[in-house]
Protein backbone atom coordinates (compact mmCIF):
# COMPACT_ATOMS: atom_id res chain seq x y z
CA UNK A 1 0.00 0.00 0.00
CA UNK A 2 1.01 3.15 -0.88
CA UNK A 3 2.31 5.76 2.05
CA UNK A 4 1.68 9.52 2.18
CA UNK A 5 3.06 12.12 3.91
CA UNK A 6 0.85 15.04 5.02
CA UNK A 7 1.91 18.15 7.31
CA UNK A 8 -0.72 20.45 8.20
CA UNK A 9 0.30 23.91 9.45
CA UNK A 10 -2.12 25.25 11.12
CA UNK A 11 -2.30 27.18 14.57
CA UNK A 12 -5.99 26.43 15.40
CA UNK A 13 -6.31 22.76 17.00
CA UNK A 14 -9.36 22.65 15.86
CA UNK A 15 -8.76 23.56 12.32
CA UNK A 16 -5.61 21.08 12.67
CA UNK A 17 -7.13 18.25 13.96
CA UNK A 18 -10.29 18.91 11.53
CA UNK A 19 -7.88 18.57 8.49
CA UNK A 20 -5.94 16.10 9.82
CA UNK A 21 -9.22 13.96 10.56
CA UNK A 22 -10.32 14.79 7.25
CA UNK A 23 -6.70 13.88 5.67
CA UNK A 24 -6.44 10.33 7.37
CA UNK A 25 -9.63 9.08 5.23
CA UNK A 26 -6.84 9.01 2.60
CA UNK A 27 -5.45 5.38 2.65
CA UNK A 28 -1.90 5.45 4.25
CA UNK A 29 -1.88 8.89 5.08
CA UNK A 30 0.44 9.82 7.39
CA UNK A 31 -0.25 12.96 8.72
CA UNK A 32 2.14 14.96 10.82
CA UNK A 33 1.05 18.30 12.07
CA UNK A 34 2.76 22.11 12.99
CA UNK A 35 1.45 25.17 14.68
CA UNK A 36 3.03 27.22 13.01
CA UNK A 37 6.35 28.05 10.18
CA UNK A 38 8.67 27.45 12.20
CA UNK A 39 7.75 23.98 13.35
CA UNK A 40 6.76 23.06 9.99
CA UNK A 41 10.23 24.09 8.66
CA UNK A 42 11.71 21.82 11.72
CA UNK A 43 9.56 19.07 10.54
CA UNK A 44 10.33 19.39 6.54
CA UNK A 45 13.80 18.92 7.64
CA UNK A 46 13.32 15.59 9.71
CA UNK A 47 10.36 13.89 6.94
CA UNK A 48 9.81 13.53 3.53
CA UNK A 49 6.32 15.03 2.43
CA UNK A 50 4.04 14.75 -0.13
CA UNK A 51 1.99 17.68 0.47
CA UNK A 52 2.03 20.53 2.59
CA UNK A 53 -1.54 22.10 3.97
CA UNK A 54 -0.79 25.30 5.60
CA UNK A 55 -2.98 28.68 6.49
CA UNK A 56 -1.93 31.83 5.99
CA UNK A 57 -2.57 33.43 9.50
CA UNK A 58 0.04 31.93 11.88
CA UNK A 59 2.16 33.65 14.42
CA UNK A 60 5.84 33.29 14.05
CA UNK A 61 6.35 32.38 10.67
CA UNK A 62 2.54 32.69 8.67
CA UNK A 63 1.65 30.26 5.62
CA UNK A 64 2.95 32.48 2.99
CA UNK A 65 6.48 33.32 4.16
CA UNK A 66 6.89 29.26 4.81
CA UNK A 67 5.31 28.60 1.09
CA UNK A 68 8.05 31.23 0.09
CA UNK A 69 11.46 29.70 1.82
CA UNK A 70 9.39 26.19 0.84
CA UNK A 71 9.67 27.18 -2.77
CA UNK A 72 13.35 28.76 -2.58
CA UNK A 73 14.58 25.29 -1.09
CA UNK A 74 15.12 22.84 -4.13
CA UNK A 75 14.99 19.66 -1.10
CA UNK A 76 11.48 20.68 -0.81
CA UNK A 77 10.37 22.90 -3.92
CA UNK A 78 8.57 20.49 -5.66
CA UNK A 79 6.00 19.80 -2.80
CA UNK A 80 2.72 20.77 -3.68
CA UNK A 81 1.26 22.84 -1.24
CA UNK A 82 -2.10 24.42 -0.49
CA UNK A 83 -3.12 27.24 1.66
CA UNK A 84 -5.76 28.01 3.47
CA UNK A 85 -7.04 31.33 4.98
CA UNK A 86 -10.40 32.90 6.60
CA UNK A 87 -9.93 35.53 4.74
CA UNK A 88 -12.05 35.31 1.54
CA UNK A 89 -9.96 37.98 -0.04
CA UNK A 90 -8.65 37.77 -3.70
CA UNK A 91 -5.21 39.23 -2.69
CA UNK A 92 -4.80 36.63 -0.67
CA UNK A 93 -5.01 34.06 -3.22
CA UNK A 94 -3.59 35.67 -5.41
CA UNK A 95 -0.32 36.43 -3.28
CA UNK A 96 -0.86 32.74 -2.64
CA UNK A 97 -0.46 31.74 -6.28
CA UNK A 98 2.13 33.84 -7.00
CA UNK A 99 4.81 32.84 -4.57
CA UNK A 100 3.71 28.64 -5.78
CA UNK A 101 0.74 27.43 -4.05
CA UNK A 102 -1.04 24.85 -5.97
CA UNK A 103 -4.43 25.79 -4.57
CA UNK A 104 -5.61 27.87 -2.44
CA UNK A 105 -8.81 26.68 0.09
CA UNK A 106 -10.77 29.60 2.11
CA UNK A 107 -12.22 28.72 5.57
CA UNK A 108 -14.94 27.17 6.34
CA UNK A 109 -12.98 23.93 4.76
CA UNK A 110 -15.17 21.90 3.13
CA UNK A 111 -13.38 18.16 3.51
CA UNK A 112 -14.52 16.97 0.33
CA UNK A 113 -13.09 19.96 -1.64
CA UNK A 114 -10.10 19.47 0.44
CA UNK A 115 -9.89 15.44 -0.25
CA UNK A 116 -10.58 16.08 -3.75
CA UNK A 117 -7.45 19.20 -4.21
CA UNK A 118 -4.76 16.70 -2.39
CA UNK A 119 -5.99 13.72 -4.26
CA UNK A 120 -5.43 15.62 -7.45
CA UNK A 121 -2.25 17.34 -6.58
CA UNK A 122 -0.75 13.71 -5.33
CA UNK A 123 -2.26 11.85 -7.75
CA UNK A 124 -4.26 9.81 -5.88
CA UNK A 125 -6.81 7.44 -6.70
CA UNK A 126 -9.11 5.57 -4.61
CA UNK B 1 -23.82 -23.78 -116.21
CA UNK B 2 -24.96 -26.12 -113.60
CA UNK B 3 -24.56 -30.12 -114.09
CA UNK B 4 -27.84 -31.80 -112.99
CA UNK B 5 -27.62 -33.73 -109.75
CA UNK B 6 -27.35 -37.27 -110.08
CA UNK B 7 -30.21 -39.50 -108.10
CA UNK B 8 -27.42 -40.64 -105.75
CA UNK B 9 -26.35 -36.96 -104.70
CA UNK B 10 -30.00 -36.58 -103.96
CA UNK B 11 -29.97 -39.69 -101.78
CA UNK B 12 -27.43 -38.50 -100.32
CA UNK B 13 -28.59 -34.76 -99.30
CA UNK B 14 -32.28 -36.46 -98.58
CA UNK B 15 -30.15 -38.76 -95.93
CA UNK B 16 -27.87 -36.20 -94.63
CA UNK B 17 -31.63 -34.17 -94.26
CA UNK B 18 -33.26 -36.84 -92.52
CA UNK B 19 -30.00 -37.26 -89.95
CA UNK B 20 -30.47 -34.01 -89.54
CA UNK B 21 -34.04 -33.85 -88.22
CA UNK B 22 -33.46 -36.88 -86.23
CA UNK B 23 -30.43 -35.01 -84.69
CA UNK B 24 -33.27 -32.46 -84.04
CA UNK B 25 -35.68 -34.60 -82.54
CA UNK B 26 -33.73 -36.21 -80.36
CA UNK B 27 -33.03 -32.84 -78.88
CA UNK B 28 -35.90 -32.14 -78.50
CA UNK B 29 -37.23 -35.45 -76.97
CA UNK B 30 -34.14 -34.51 -74.18
CA UNK B 31 -35.29 -31.21 -74.27
CA UNK B 32 -38.77 -31.99 -73.21
CA UNK B 33 -37.47 -34.69 -70.88
CA UNK B 34 -35.41 -32.18 -69.28
CA UNK B 35 -38.20 -30.25 -68.60
CA UNK B 36 -40.24 -32.43 -67.28
CA UNK B 37 -37.80 -33.09 -64.70
CA UNK B 38 -37.00 -29.52 -63.44
CA UNK B 39 -40.85 -29.31 -63.72
CA UNK B 40 -40.92 -32.35 -60.99
CA UNK B 41 -38.41 -30.88 -59.18
CA UNK B 42 -39.93 -27.28 -59.29
CA UNK B 43 -43.07 -29.07 -57.36
CA UNK B 44 -40.59 -31.18 -55.14
CA UNK B 45 -39.06 -27.83 -53.95
CA UNK B 46 -42.26 -26.23 -53.52
CA UNK B 47 -43.91 -29.08 -51.89
CA UNK B 48 -40.69 -29.07 -49.30
CA UNK B 49 -40.64 -25.17 -48.72
CA UNK B 50 -44.22 -25.56 -48.36
CA UNK B 51 -43.96 -27.95 -45.21
CA UNK B 52 -40.55 -26.30 -44.07
CA UNK B 53 -42.34 -22.97 -43.67
CA UNK B 54 -45.98 -24.70 -42.18
CA UNK B 55 -46.07 -26.54 -39.20
CA UNK B 56 -45.39 -26.35 -35.47
CA UNK B 57 -41.96 -28.58 -36.03
CA UNK B 58 -40.53 -26.83 -38.95
CA UNK B 59 -36.85 -25.52 -38.56
CA UNK B 60 -38.22 -21.83 -39.88
CA UNK B 61 -40.87 -21.69 -37.25
CA UNK B 62 -38.09 -23.13 -34.53
CA UNK B 63 -36.06 -20.27 -35.34
CA UNK B 64 -38.77 -18.04 -35.74
CA UNK B 65 -39.45 -18.95 -31.58
CA UNK B 66 -35.71 -19.06 -30.88
CA UNK B 67 -35.92 -15.38 -32.38
CA UNK B 68 -38.48 -14.27 -30.22
CA UNK B 69 -37.41 -15.99 -27.17
CA UNK B 70 -34.28 -14.25 -27.94
CA UNK B 71 -36.26 -10.72 -28.48
CA UNK B 72 -38.23 -11.34 -25.46
CA UNK B 73 -34.77 -11.73 -23.47
CA UNK B 74 -32.97 -9.17 -24.96
CA UNK B 75 -35.79 -6.50 -23.36
CA UNK B 76 -36.02 -8.27 -20.02
CA UNK B 77 -31.87 -7.58 -20.52
CA UNK B 78 -32.64 -3.83 -20.93
CA UNK B 79 -34.74 -3.51 -18.59
CA UNK B 80 -33.02 -4.78 -16.25
CA UNK B 81 -30.08 -3.06 -17.44
CA UNK B 82 -32.48 0.22 -16.58
CA UNK B 83 -33.21 -0.70 -13.18
CA UNK B 84 -29.33 -1.24 -12.45
CA UNK B 85 -28.35 2.07 -13.95
CA UNK B 86 -30.93 3.52 -12.52
CA UNK B 87 -29.82 1.68 -8.71
CA UNK B 88 -26.46 2.90 -9.59
CA UNK B 89 -27.33 6.56 -9.83
CA UNK B 90 -29.24 6.17 -6.73
CA UNK B 91 -26.16 4.24 -4.92
CA UNK B 92 -23.65 7.26 -6.37
CA UNK B 93 -26.35 9.52 -4.58
CA UNK B 94 -26.20 7.86 -1.73
CA UNK B 95 -22.81 7.94 -1.37
CA UNK B 96 -22.42 11.37 -1.84
CA UNK B 97 -25.17 11.74 0.74
CA UNK B 98 -22.72 9.49 3.29
CA UNK B 99 -19.90 11.10 2.21
CA UNK B 100 -21.47 14.42 3.19
CA UNK B 101 -22.74 12.66 6.48
CA UNK B 102 -19.27 11.66 6.89
CA UNK B 103 -17.52 14.92 7.09
CA UNK B 104 -20.53 16.52 8.96
CA UNK B 105 -19.89 14.09 11.60
CA UNK B 106 -15.98 14.74 11.32
CA UNK B 107 -17.16 18.72 11.86
CA UNK B 108 -19.20 17.67 15.35
CA UNK B 109 -16.64 15.09 16.12
CA UNK B 110 -14.00 17.55 16.20
CA UNK B 111 -15.84 20.92 17.79
CA UNK B 112 -17.15 18.77 20.52
CA UNK B 113 -13.58 16.88 21.30
CA UNK B 114 -12.10 20.08 21.18
CA UNK B 115 -14.50 21.81 23.70
CA UNK B 116 -14.27 19.35 26.46
CA UNK B 117 -10.59 18.83 26.04
CA UNK B 118 -10.06 21.62 28.18
CA UNK B 119 -11.88 22.71 32.00
CA UNK B 120 -9.77 26.54 31.38
CA UNK B 121 -12.89 28.93 30.95
CA UNK B 122 -11.10 31.29 28.99
CA UNK B 123 -10.15 28.41 26.95
CA UNK B 124 -12.81 26.64 26.38
CA UNK B 125 -13.89 30.26 25.22
CA UNK B 126 -11.40 30.39 22.61
CA UNK B 127 -11.76 27.58 21.48
CA UNK B 128 -15.70 27.96 20.80
CA UNK B 129 -14.49 30.85 19.09
CA UNK B 130 -12.47 28.96 16.66
CA UNK B 131 -15.32 26.73 16.20
CA UNK B 132 -17.38 29.39 14.98
CA UNK B 133 -15.02 31.43 12.86
CA UNK B 134 -13.51 28.00 10.84
CA UNK B 135 -16.48 25.36 11.17
CA UNK B 136 -19.58 27.92 11.08
CA UNK B 137 -17.45 30.67 8.88
CA UNK B 138 -18.88 33.91 11.18
CA UNK B 139 -16.65 37.00 11.24
CA UNK B 140 -19.11 38.65 13.63
CA UNK B 141 -20.09 36.75 16.85
CA UNK B 142 -20.73 37.30 20.72
CA UNK B 143 -21.03 34.96 23.48
CA UNK B 144 -22.97 36.05 25.76
CA UNK B 145 -23.09 34.41 29.65
CA UNK B 146 -26.18 35.19 31.94
CA UNK B 147 -25.98 36.76 35.13
CA UNK B 148 -28.74 34.14 36.72
CA UNK B 149 -29.19 37.11 39.86
CA UNK B 150 -29.57 40.37 37.80
CA UNK B 151 -31.14 38.06 34.55
CA UNK B 152 -28.32 39.91 32.15
CA UNK B 153 -26.72 38.50 29.29
CA UNK B 154 -23.05 39.78 29.76
CA UNK B 155 -20.67 39.36 26.32
CA UNK B 156 -17.58 37.28 27.64
CA UNK B 157 -15.95 36.49 24.40
CA UNK B 158 -16.36 38.10 20.66
CA UNK B 159 -15.24 38.40 17.27
CA UNK B 160 -15.21 41.14 14.82
CA UNK B 161 -16.28 43.66 17.70
CA UNK B 162 -15.37 44.51 21.14
CA UNK B 163 -16.90 42.72 23.44
CA UNK B 164 -16.43 45.63 26.13
CA UNK B 165 -18.32 47.38 24.00
CA UNK B 166 -21.04 44.91 24.06
CA UNK B 167 -24.68 46.02 25.76
CA UNK B 168 -25.61 44.21 28.60
CA UNK B 169 -28.97 42.43 27.41
CA UNK B 170 -31.97 41.98 29.69
CA UNK B 171 -33.60 38.27 29.63
CA UNK B 172 -36.88 38.83 27.40
CA UNK B 173 -35.04 42.44 25.16
CA UNK B 174 -35.14 42.02 21.98
CA UNK B 175 -33.99 38.70 19.73
CA UNK B 176 -30.95 37.75 21.57
CA UNK B 177 -33.06 38.31 25.46
CA UNK B 178 -35.98 36.61 23.68
CA UNK B 179 -33.54 33.56 23.03
CA UNK B 180 -32.35 33.54 26.47
CA UNK B 181 -35.76 33.41 27.84
CA UNK B 182 -37.67 30.99 25.66
CA UNK B 183 -34.13 28.97 25.07
CA UNK B 184 -35.52 28.25 21.34
CA UNK B 185 -32.86 28.99 19.00
CA UNK B 186 -33.22 31.78 15.91
CA UNK B 187 -32.35 31.73 12.62
CA UNK B 188 -33.21 34.78 10.40
CA UNK B 189 -35.36 33.27 7.87
CA UNK B 190 -34.00 35.52 5.11
CA UNK B 191 -30.00 35.15 5.42
CA UNK B 192 -29.38 36.59 1.90
CA UNK B 193 -31.21 39.54 2.60
CA UNK B 194 -30.51 40.04 6.05
CA UNK B 195 -30.17 44.01 6.87
CA UNK B 196 -30.24 44.28 10.69
CA UNK B 197 -32.34 47.15 12.06
CA UNK B 198 -29.56 47.39 14.92
CA UNK B 199 -26.02 46.13 16.17
CA UNK B 200 -27.44 43.78 18.20
CA UNK B 201 -29.92 42.07 15.72
CA UNK B 202 -28.51 38.72 15.25
CA UNK B 203 -28.59 36.40 12.12
CA UNK B 204 -28.29 33.75 14.57
CA UNK B 205 -28.90 33.73 17.84
CA UNK B 206 -28.37 30.15 20.25
CA UNK B 207 -29.06 29.67 23.28
CA UNK B 208 -26.37 27.45 25.40
CA UNK B 209 -28.13 25.36 27.73
CA UNK B 210 -27.90 22.41 29.56
CA UNK B 211 -30.78 20.43 29.93
CA UNK B 212 -33.48 23.46 30.29
CA UNK B 213 -31.17 25.85 32.39
CA UNK B 214 -30.14 28.62 30.40
CA UNK B 215 -26.36 29.11 31.30
CA UNK B 216 -25.73 32.18 28.01
CA UNK B 217 -25.82 32.55 24.51
CA UNK B 218 -24.22 32.66 21.01
CA UNK B 219 -25.12 35.25 18.63
CA UNK B 220 -24.09 35.26 15.17
CA UNK B 221 -24.11 38.73 13.38
CA UNK B 222 -22.34 37.84 9.91
CA UNK B 223 -21.36 35.17 7.80
CA UNK B 224 -17.99 35.06 6.05
CA UNK B 225 -18.26 36.14 2.67
CA UNK B 226 -17.37 33.15 0.71
CA UNK B 227 -20.10 31.02 2.77
CA UNK B 228 -22.17 32.92 0.10
CA UNK B 229 -24.70 34.12 2.67
CA UNK B 230 -26.47 30.79 3.23
CA UNK B 231 -26.64 28.42 6.64
CA UNK B 232 -26.36 24.54 5.25
CA UNK B 233 -27.44 21.13 7.35
CA UNK B 234 -24.18 20.91 8.91
CA UNK B 235 -24.11 25.08 10.48
CA UNK B 236 -27.33 23.91 12.13
CA UNK B 237 -26.16 20.51 13.30
CA UNK B 238 -23.17 22.50 14.43
CA UNK B 239 -25.81 25.21 16.04
CA UNK B 240 -27.07 22.76 17.44
CA UNK B 241 -24.13 20.89 18.76
CA UNK B 242 -22.92 23.77 20.51
CA UNK B 243 -26.12 24.36 21.99
CA UNK B 244 -25.38 21.94 24.70
CA UNK B 245 -21.79 21.01 24.31
CA UNK B 246 -20.65 25.18 24.18
CA UNK B 247 -22.84 25.23 27.14
CA UNK B 248 -21.46 21.43 29.19
CA UNK B 249 -17.92 23.08 28.46
CA UNK B 250 -18.40 26.37 29.94
CA UNK B 251 -20.60 25.71 32.56
CA UNK B 252 -17.94 22.86 33.47
CA UNK B 253 -14.86 24.78 33.16
CA UNK B 254 -16.46 27.58 35.38
CA UNK B 255 -17.20 25.42 37.91
CA UNK B 256 -13.72 23.88 37.99
CA UNK B 257 -12.11 27.28 38.56
CA UNK B 258 -14.67 28.00 41.33
CA UNK B 259 -13.81 24.42 43.07
CA UNK B 260 -9.91 25.07 42.49
CA UNK B 261 -10.15 28.63 44.04
CA UNK B 262 -12.45 27.00 46.77
CA UNK B 263 -10.43 24.35 47.36
CA UNK B 264 -6.83 26.53 47.52
CA UNK B 265 -8.41 28.45 49.88
CA UNK B 266 -9.78 25.27 52.46
CA UNK B 267 -6.22 24.13 51.78
CA UNK B 268 -4.86 27.18 52.85
CA UNK B 269 -7.15 27.03 56.44
CA UNK B 270 -6.02 23.40 56.73
CA UNK B 271 -2.64 24.89 56.18
CA UNK B 272 -3.13 27.24 58.87
CA UNK B 273 -5.08 25.13 61.29
CA UNK B 274 -2.28 22.65 61.20
CA UNK B 275 0.75 24.79 61.51
CA UNK B 276 1.80 24.75 58.33
CA UNK B 277 1.42 28.26 56.81
CA UNK B 278 3.14 29.51 60.10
Amino acid sequence: MAEYNFLVVEDSPTMRQLISFSLKRIRGAKISEAGNGVEALKKLSEIKFNLIVADINMPLMDGLKLLSIVRKDPNHAHIPVIIVSTEGADADKEKGMQLGANAYLSKPIQTSELLETVKELVKIEE
Amino acid sequence: MDKPESTGDLFKKTREFLDIFRKGEEFTQDLLKENERLRFKIIQIEEESKTVNKGEGSPVSKLREALKQLEEEKRTLLDRFREVEAENKDFASKYIEVEEENNNLANLYVASYQLHSTLDFNEVLRILQEIVINLVGSDRFAIMVLDEVTNLLTAVAAEGMDEKRIKKVKVGDGVIGDVARTGESYFEPDVEGFKPANEMDPLVCIPLKIKDRIIGVLAVFSLLEQKSKKLSRVDYELFSMLAGHAATAIFSSKLYSVSERKLSTIQGFIDLLSGKGL
